[in-house]
């Protein structure tokens, strides 16, 4: 409890208004059960950036294409390029810096755990948890084949993990609002003549994409 | 003989002849007073017995209320299971948001867990991994808090202009409750952290698996571990049985279905916290975990979906929020942000939750371009729609905080629009 000691000590000083900042000491209520090593394994599935939580298997581009074609493709499209309107998995690479931004594996995702992880949790959509870790592994490397970060007779495994280098990864960057935004804290904003006058540029009843609401009633003046 | 204590046994004939009437006037939703009702006559409902308790066990508004309801916007998204509805912020008053008007944002549809079967399992960088069933939360001391809860995309399809004509659908994505649970705080310490613990992973046990990282400097500051909403159990779109509040910070990150939580030393860079909640700006590059929702409001009557309804004393109200703490002020104009007056902030103003301002003007058909302008106690004020683009561009998507303006025209309609 030594630990906890000091660990408080540093938050209570870091968050000096915490909602929750009570007796220093934590009180242990005895309420709970000690997870076991085989229950934690059962729902453990995340994966990181570094690989931690890979679990273990592997599978080749050759083989994640027969899974994707199966399980995938009639949501995102044989090659990755989305149907209807389902997220588009490849492609996109160079529009991030217009207008037209196109989000994909390839072009925006900074690290293949992003995808892998999600695949394994969520994916294919309406039946989560359902492929196999070999599975996994092979539709990943096929995605990422997709988007030419791996060649035809790449195998993805933990082993290979490393090896995968995404286009997008110095592509982000921590949050900057406090600094990059400074001027939106401002304690004395103007309240008089703070512009000219004022015109309508944009209509949303031009672009007309509002649901059809029957119970919006009318102006009441005659 | 008259025992005019005992009421009378309602008949059937009576009950049906009740209902008939009521469909038959066309009563619910009908645009006009039925003359019957009004001075000189008695009214209909004056005369005649209503139902009894216990006819309606779980409440529901009045039939007359029946058009207040989420609503939802079909081209959003490819599925209803992974979509979103909105809260009818142009027809509530006050800060609370009642549970069954809350948005709703799925990513594998509403799932439905059997309290009995549901667990918490806790591990990772911890002294030792325990498991919490639903009684076992409800033991251990609890708190009661109410917060706002905004979606990072709540008016995420403004950001190229005016596009959709109601608050509802351009602030919708906002809900404010009064939260019963147990301090994330007071949980991790049952299990012990590792001195090397700086992140958890918080993942829901939906069919989405929905997960996002969390720093342990927040989850042990303020988060919840909640399964109470003003008062009753969590609805199911909102988590059933258990969520994680995550004061102030974008919705996403607020996980339903909470199933597990995982210590570790670094952050996980789940789907959503890349390739979705990060903020692409002009240049092509990203902001990563934008987590504050920053100082907002916005004008709910008048607005698109409540016109004004007669010339002269005409009330303004809206509602503001600030993720970064209490919002200490709202101003209001009604030349599209050239002149502000202050607003009048009436009900509570606590820490991460909505107010609620008005401000009383005459109206006499005159054009107005109505605005609101929310300050919180950091000193935020709530930048223009421009001066917010000239920062982040229009790519964004998320964390749309800028000034809206309704215009109001000399019949009274009102309409989502962007001045210059």
């Amino acid at each position: 409890m030594s630990k906890w000691a000091s660990l408080l000590a540093a938050a209570a000083l870091a968050v000096s208004a915490s909602a929750f900042a009570q007796s220093p000491k934590p009180q242990n209520y005895g309420i709970g059960t000690q997870a076991t090593p085989e229950q934690i394994a059962g729902w453990d599935i995340d994966v990181r950036p570094d690989g931690v939580g890979l679990p273990p298997g592997k599978g080749s581009v050759k083989d994640g294409e027969k899974v994707y074609l199966e399980r995938c493709a009639a949501c995102h499209g044989e090659f990755g390029e989305s149907a209807g309107r389902w997220p588009q998995l490849a492609q996109g690479k160079g529009t991030l810096a217009t207008h037209d931004p196109v989000k994909t594996v390839g072009s925006y995702f900074p690290y293949a755990a992003s995808f892998f992880d999600y695949i394994r949790r969520a994916m294919p959509f309406g039946d989560a948890q359902s492929l196999s870790n070999n599975e996994i592994y092979a539709v990943t490397a096929f995605i990422l084949n997709l988007n030419d970060i791996v060649d035809d007779n790449f195998v993805l495994s933990k082993e290979t993990w490393s090896k995968v280098k995404m286009p997008n990864e110095g592509g982000f960057f921590d949050d900057d609002r406090k600094v990059a935004e400074k001027a939106f804290w401002n304690s004395k904003p103007c309240m008089k003549d703070c512009r000219p006058p004022v015109k309508i540029t944009g209509h949303a009843s031009v672009i007309d994409v509002t649901p059809d609401d029957k119970s919006i009633r009318k102006g009441g003046v005659e | 003989m008259n025992h005019s204590d005992d009421p009378p046994r309602p008949s059937r004939r009576r009950l049906l002849a009740g209902a008939a009437g009521l469909a038959a006037a066309g009563v619910v939703g009908r645009a006009r007073a039925n003359d019957a009702n009004l001075p000189p006559n008695v009214a209909s409902w004056s005369k005649t017995l209503g139902d009894g308790v216990g006819v309606r066990p779980y409440g529901k508004p009045s039939p007359f209320e029946k058009d207040v309801v989420r609503r939802d916007v079909q081209w959003l998204t490819a599925s209803r299971e992974s979509s979103v509805s909105f809260t009818p912020l142009h027809d509530l008053d006050g800060i609370i948001t009642p549970n069954g008007l809350c948005f709703e944002r799925h990513h594998g549809g509403i799932t439905e867990i059997d309290p009995h079967d549901y667990r918490l399992m806790l591990h990772g960088l911890v002294d030792k991994p325990l498991i919490f069933t639903l009684e076992d939360l409800k033991r251990l001391p609890r708190v009661n808090r109410i917060y706002f809860l905004e979606c990072a995309a709540n008016s995420g399809m403004e950001w190229r202009g005016a596009q959709l004509n109601g608050c509802q659908y351009t602030h919708g994505m906002i809900h404010c409750v009064m939260y019963t649970g147990v301090p994330l705080k007071l949980l991790l310490e049952q299990a012990g952290l590792k001195t090397n613990a700086k992140w958890l992973h918080v993942e829901g046990g939906d069919s989405s698996g929905m997960n996002r990282s969390l720093p342990l400097h927040k989850a042990l500051d303020d988060c919840m571990i909640a399964y109470r909403q003003n008062g009753e159990m969590l609805r199911p779109e909102q988590g059933y049985p258990v969520r994680l509040v995550v004061p102030g910070w974008e919705g996403n990150i607020w996980i339903k279905w909470l199933r597990r939580i995982k210590v570790g030393d670094e952050p996980w860079y789940t789907r959503e916290e890349t390739s979705k909640y990060t903020d692409l700006l002009e240049n092509g590059k990203a902001r990563k975990f934008t987590f504050e929702m920053d100082a907002k409001s916005v004008i709910t009557s008048p607005s698109p979906q409540v016109p004004v309804k007669g010339k002269g004393f005409l009330v303004i109200s809206g509602l503001a929020w600030s993720g970064r703490g209490k919002v200490t002020r709202v101003d209001v104009s009604l030349d599209g942000g050239r002149n502000w007056r202050t607003a009048k902030i009436d009900g509570p103003v606590l820490d991460k939750s909505c107010v609620r301002f008005y401000a009383e003007t005459e109206w006499n058909g005159q054009e107005l371009l109505l605005q609101s302008r929310a300050m919180d106690d950091t000193g935020y004020v709530q930048p223009t729609k421009d001066d917010l683009r000239k920062i982040r561009g229009v790519n964004s998507i998320y964390h749309n905080n800028g000034i809206q303006t309704w215009a109001v025209k000399p019949n009274g309609e009102v309409e989502n629009v962007e001045v210059g």
